[in-house]
């Protein structure tokens, strides 16, 4: 497991991250939110040892993390970079060896990752040649060759169609099958709802909510309910301490106590559904920071 | 999983430090214009310089210019003769005057074919190595030359540092290696590069004095050339390690010129300084003890034979010191700037200790 504990940093008087707390397990892909500026990328950077933190440690397996960690992380920066001039196969393999793998592994990681990229047929092509989006699953490729331990991704899916957003996500589900621990940034609500089995929020450079997805879901849902009748739901402002959110004919979504809702709905007829109103991320987002 | 140690790492970057150069074209270009000048420098002279002069010769003055180095035009009258040097299309007319003969010219005596027609006493040489001022200064020209070709072919140096600074892959690096690897490796296989050459034109050099007809020159300039090497090479390391850091002080290759002024000035100093005083013994003296004008300034010394072995490697020892000093600067100065974006970094901020 990576954990997180109290790092806090400052870029001159300004307090960009402030004992912010939370772990990463094994085998599961943690969603890392933020609104733009809250702490996400400084928070990844400490993490990776490229920036240093003013208090706090990180440490993996229980032990503190050290630059001679750094080459089992696979990391993909928000600022992406390859270089444009040097060929995508001999690229990713020449990054493999730099982590220390050798020469005939790290071959046939970038093949077999080219493959599941769909990337074979530009291998040869330079990266300065490729689309953006096919640039983007290189960077991925470039995490991913040295078969990291930890996987750090700042925001891997902006900028990808929802093709590709597909593709990278099978890769990287791969990797979590595996027991890989996965943090990843993004902005892009819904696909971390999808994808996530962990979320943690951080907003202005604390963490905000922290947990897996169910159970901030549930921790957030308070008392809302939506309900559909046959007939008109109208009637539900007469139950008492009842408050309605949403009317809509025979649909209506309130917060009360449900069974006092649900057996008033049955005495008049028949109820076609009745579900707790569980909040998007989306929505939990906006409330908490 | 394994680790690649210091010395993987640092050989991976200058394995393709030195791939990414040599698949380049500038690189080729710029080792071609080194051998194409060198060989002109030293070839064309003899080329294009090496005519005899043309005179016109009369009468009896005939037989005195036979077999000679002279391009001999007979004419019948002096008067004819006195035309062609006044329309310039001889050099001078050798005419019968009593007994003897007379040289005319046109407004200045004709030193080379005068030399011609003299007879010149036997000289012995007592130092006969002794190397002729035209000689020397050959060689400043050209080891001159080859350091500031070199020393300008370590810009490659700050051009890479900053294309990784600018694709931002510089942040994969760092948290890959360390950056002292890196910069070890940028330096190594820019050295490696720089040795390769250095061995082709050492190869060639022979060839073009060969050619040059100066073939004797040869094992006067052997063992100068020995010690240009090694001076050559300490002096290109530290010419890199100031390159690098001039590149990672910027985040854009259009800022580039704002941080290699200093390093141009390195590379610049010791052409110039040697040009304009390897005749004041004092200077170049001095110059070849200053590690960054020793690179040129020793060898020239040594060429000329005004400067003992243990000079040499003094000055190799004061070099090297030099290089291990601007390495561990160049090295917290590149790890302290290569991570900052936006403006050029101050000197001052890139030393400062990590926050």
């Amino acid at each position: 497991m990576l954990t997180v504990r109290g790092i806090s940093r400052s870029f001159g008087d300004h307090r960009v991250l402030d004992e912010v707390s939370f772990d990463v397990k094994p085998g599961r892909m943690t969603g890392f939110l933020g609104a733009n500026g809250s702490g996400k990328t400084t928070t990844m950077r400490i993490v990776l040892g490229v920036l240093a933190a003013h208090g706090g440690s990180v440490s993996w397996l229980g032990k503190p993390v050290t630059p001679a960690h750094r080459p089992d992380f696979g990391y993909m920066p928000e600022e992406r970079g390859l270089y444009p001039k040097m060929k995508v196969r001999e690229q990713i393999t020449w990054l493999g060896r730099l982590h220390g793998v050798d020469r005939a592994t790290a071959q046939r990681n970038t093949d077999e990752l080219l493959a599941d990229l769909e990337l074979t047929d530009r291998a040869d092509d330079r990266l300065e040649a490729l689309s953006l989006g096919n640039q983007q699953r290189v960077q991925i490729a470039a995490a991913l060759v040295h078969d990291p331990d930890v996987l750090i991704l700042d925001e891997p899916f902006s900028g990808l169609d929802p093709i590709a957003v597909e593709t990278v996500l099978d890769v990287l589900r791969k990797r979590a099958a595996n027991g890989v621990p996965v943090l990843f940034s993004s902005h892009q609500l819904a696909i971390v709802e999808r994808l996530c089995d962990d979320v943690v929020i951080i907003s202005k450079g604390r963490i905000a909510a922290n947990g897996s997805r169910e159970e901030l879901r549930r921790r957030h849902a308070g008392e809302r309910y939506e309900i559909v009748v046959e007939e008109d739901a109208g009637w539900i402002r007469d139950v008492p301490g009842t408050t309605i959110l949403e009317l809509d004919g025979p649909r209506a979504v309130f917060e009360s106590e449900p069974q006092q809702v649900l057996r008033a709905a049955l005495d008049r007829g028949e109820v076609r559904s009745f579900t707790p109103v569980v909040p998007t991320l989306d929505e939990i987002f906006k409330e908490v920071i | 999983m394994a680790r690649a140690s210091f010395s993987q790492s640092t050989w991976l970057v200058a394995e393709r430090e030195i791939k990414t150069l040599v698949g380049s074209k500038g690189f080729w270009i710029g080792f071609l214009f080194t051998i194409v000048g060198l060989f002109a420098l030293t070839v064309l002279p003899t080329v294009f310089g090496g005519d005899d002069p043309k005179v016109a010769a009369v009468g009896s003055a005939v037989r005195v210019v036979q077999g000679k180095q002279l391009d001999v035009r007979e004419v019948a009258t002096v008067e004819e003769a006195a035309d062609l040097v006044r329309e310039d299309e001889v050099e001078a007319a050798i005419v019968p005057d009593g007994g003897g003969i007379k040289v005319l010219a046109l407004n200045d005596p004709p030193n080379d074919v005068i030399r011609q027609l003299v007879e010149s006493p036997p000289v012995e040489l007592l130092d006969a190595s002794a190397v002729s001022s035209g000689q020397r200064a050959v060689t400043v020209i050209v080891f001159g030359l080859v350091f500031l070709m070199f020393g300008m072919g370590g810009a490659a140096i700050a051009q890479s540092t900053v294309t990784e600074k600018q694709t931002r892959i510089v942040e994969i690096l760092v948290s890959t290696v360390p950056v002292r690897a890196l910069l070890a490796g940028k330096i190594l296989g820019h050295t490696i590069l720089t040795l390769a050459q250095v061995v082709v034109l050492a190869l060639a050099a022979p060839i073009a004095l060969r050619v040059a007809g100066l073939g004797e020159l040869l094992g006067v300039v052997a063992p100068a050339l020995g010690w240009f090497v090694p001076f050559l090479m300490l002096g290109f390391v530290l010419i890199s390690s100031m390159w690098a850091v001039a590149g990672a002080l910027v985040s854009r290759q259009e800022d580039l010129g704002s941080t290699m002024g200093l390093v141009m000035l390195a590379v610049m100093g010791p052409y110039f300084g040697v040009q304009f005083f390897y005749e004041n013994a004092t200077v170049l003296k001095v110059m070849s003890f200053v590690p960054f004008t020793a690179g040129v300034a020793m060898p020239v010394r040594l060429f000329g034979q005004q400067a003992q072995p243990w000079e040499a490697i003094l000055s190799l020892v004061l070099l090297a010191a030099t290089v291990v000093a601007i390495l561990l600067i160049a090295s917290r100065l590149y790890t302290g700037s290569l991570l900052q974006t936006g403006a050029r970094v101050k000197l001052a901020k890139a030393w400062a200790p990590a926050e």
